[in-house]
């Protein structure tokens, strides 16, 4: 069996007006299934093209992308539909919460689109909210909530549906140091307790320090792939 | 499916009930043009239904034979100037036309009624005891002229309710008394049913009817014996009307020797043709009304249209974020779309309340008879869907075209 992630020579060229830019300029990476992973980049770097790539929100140019035994660089809008609903978790850095609609309402919203009975779509709401402990928060509007607490009805929404990937966009970019700190908790949680694999993209290198493999892309490549500690199950990986 | 689109509309209505000075703005337009088409319908239904109760005021399947007007070296006087008609025609026409099961005439004149001190003065037509019957005339009080009557030339009268009302004490019995029409009196044996206005507007119960012979002879006098005002018929069915009309046309240009060039010199008008003419100005008016409803439905729409661009283009975020979560292009699509049905067709409900309301204030205010049809009222529901559809496919479509990273990027 091959990795869970494997992409390769990925190039990513967006054409502004008459100048064609070269987002990815052929990455190859296979990310595991369990692994907590940091993506860092400076802006422009490229690091946003390929979290788009992966999250299968967008499609390479040329390369291949293969998902869980699946070749994702050519599907349908459709399909890539079908795969961010069933696969994917988003946790964007401005929570991208939907205003005016309650907690329970924003988490279920993947169930939505997967046409689960409204029963259904609420008790895993409750349970999502309950695991990133907003329990009892059901009915709070997001304007009601803090920031932090904002960020883990986000991070209730990722997961509700189980997926095998979260990915988090600078989760922590809008946020305090103390409830970075929780979000970051979360996470590696999520990670270690439910064996979900993680993909954080960030600029700080304190917030990377959580993840245990780190990717540096500069000018759409990968300039540095390095273990910062051994992976939590590292008799699967080979390297 | 079905969770979704409950779902999705719920989300819609509580989206209009949040912003609901806006909401309330974008439906004016479809509540203006539905609870005018509402409004209008009902009106012109009255109209319609008040103006075939007056044409049934006439009679059943009645034909009005309408002497023809003179022709004095090519200038056309009026219609019924010309002493055309006689009373020999319509007795020739009862023998030859088996259709028609009734054919009578009569002759009018206005003149003073003298009852005691009152006078009035009040159409007298001399008429054929057929006539009546044509006409059908029933009585308050008393009967109809006989045979008899016709034959003896009695001095015998039937008096309308507006003349009894102008000449008669209040409770006091026409029928036995006796009137003066041209100072030669008259018994009334019979006091007429009212029938109301007729459907050019008269009052028909201004009348007073006498024996055709009787008015020729001692009343309205006659410059040529058995000339006849007009001539009335009738047939078992509505169907029969054309055939007969056909018939009593050929009987007539004979009996006139009319050569097959020359016009005839009379004119034959059934009842239907009658309603025709009268439903045919409420049908314009009911055609022109439907335009400036159709045109206050289009601005509504546009209406819709533009509140959900500005709708789309506000929650671009969020429509990037439920296609991140795995909404696809038909969902996106079909929320839209729901939404802008839902805001028309509260439009709708509110246009055709207030529609309701109006044509009933019409009745109070005004006085016109409206009718509320449940058809009009399920045509303007879901004409107000169309609308709302038809004008959502274009902002609908706009936000499921939107590339999810974009969205999600959008300020």
């Amino acid at each position: 069996m091959g990795p869970f992630i494997s992409c390769h020579d990925l190039w990513k060229t967006y054409r502004l007006g008459d100048v064609e830019v070269q987002a990815l300029r052929g990455i190859s990476v296979d990310i595991q299934r369990g692994e907590f992973l940091a993506i860092m980049g400076a802006s422009g770097s490229g690091k946003s093209t390929l979290m788009n790539i992966l999250g299968c929100l967008d499609t390479p140019t040329r390369g291949s992308y293969w998902l869980d035994g699946r070749e994702i660089a050519h599907a349908t809008q459709d399909e890539l539909a079908d795969i961010r609903n069933r696969q994917i978790g988003f946790v964007f850095q401005n929570f991208n919460l939907i205003p005016r609609t309650s907690a329970w309402e924003n988490v279920q919203l993947p169930l939505f689109y997967r046409a689960a009975s409204f029963r259904e779509q609420r008790a895993s709401a409750t349970a999502a909210l309950a695991r990133v402990g907003l329990a009892g928060r059901e009915q709070h509007y997001p304007n009601q909530l803090s920031g932090g607490q904002q960020q883990r009805v986000a991070i209730a929404r990722a997961l509700v549906t189980s997926p095998s990937i979260l990915l988090a966009d600078e989760p922590t970019g809008n946020l305090d140091t103390e409830s970075s700190r929780e979000i970051m908790g979360v996470l590696e949680s999520l990670n270690t307790s439910d064996g979900m694999t993680v993909i954080v993209v960030t600029h700080e290198p304190d917030i990377a320090a959580y993840a245990s493999r780190e990717i540096v892309v500069k000018d759409g490549r990968i300039v540095s792939d390095r273990w910062t500690r051994p992976a939590p199950k590292a008799e699967e990986i080979t390297l | 499916m079905t969770t979704f689109v409950a779902m999705t509309m719920l989300t819609a209505f509580r989206i209009i009930g949040r912003n609901r000075l806006r909401a309330g703005l974008t439906m004016l337009g479809i509540i203006i043009g539905v609870g005018a088409v509402i409004a209008m319908v009902s009106i012109g239904q009255g109209a319609r239904a008040a103006v075939r109760a007056q044409v049934a005021t006439m009679g059943t399947n009645v034909i009005i034979i309408f002497p023809g007007a003179t022709t004095v070296g090519g200038v056309r006087g009026a219609q019924g100037g010309a002493v055309t008609l006689t009373v020999a025609d319509g007795e020739d026409l009862k023998k030859r036309i088996p259709l028609l099961t009734e054919v009578g005439w009569a002759k009018r004149d206005v003149m003073q009624v003298v009852y005691g001190n009152q006078n009035w003065n009040a159409p007298v037509n001399g008429i054929s005891p057929s006539y009546l019957m044509i006409r059908d005339w029933s009585y308050v009080s008393g009967g109809p002229l006989s045979q008899t009557d016709e034959e003896t030339a009695a001095r015998v009268a039937l008096v309308g309710q507006t003349v009894v009302e102008n000449l008669y004490d209040r409770g006091e019995e026409p029928v036995g008394s006796t009137i003066r029409i041209k100072n030669v009196p008259f018994r009334v044996i019979g006091v007429l049913a009212p029938k109301g206005q007729s459907a050019q507007g008269s009052d028909q119960d201004d009348i007073v009817f006498i024996p055709f012979s009787t008015a020729e002879r001692k009343v309205l006098g006659a410059t040529f014996l058995g000339s006849v005002g007009a001539l009335f018929a009738s047939t078992a069915h509505a169907d029969d009307l054309p055939e007969a009309v056909q018939a009593i046309r050929e009987v007539l240009r004979a009996r006139h020797r009319l050569q097959p060039d020359q016009a005839d010199d009379f004119t034959v008008r059934t009842q239907v043709d009658i309603a025709k003419v009268q439903e045919g100005t409420s049908q314009t008016l009911t055609v022109m009304m439907f335009a400036v409803a159709s045109i206050s439905l289009l601005v509504g729409g546009i209406g819709i249209m533009n509140i959900l661009l500005v709708s789309v283009t506000e929650r671009t975020r969020e429509i990037g974020v439920r296609m991140a979560v795995g909404a696809k292009r038909r969902h996106i699509l079909a929320q839209f779309l729901i939404e802008a049905m839902a805001l028309s067709l509260v439009g709708g409900v509110l246009g055709i309340v207030f529609g309701i309301l109006g044509a009933r204030a019409t009745t109070v205010v005004a006085g016109w008879p409206t009718i509320i049809t449940p058809e009009s009222v399920v045509v303007a529901f879901f004409f107000s869907l169309a609308v709302g559809l038809f004008f959502g496919l274009y902002p609908a479509n706009k936000a499921a075209r939107l590339n999810p990273i974009e969205a999600l990027r959008y300020e």
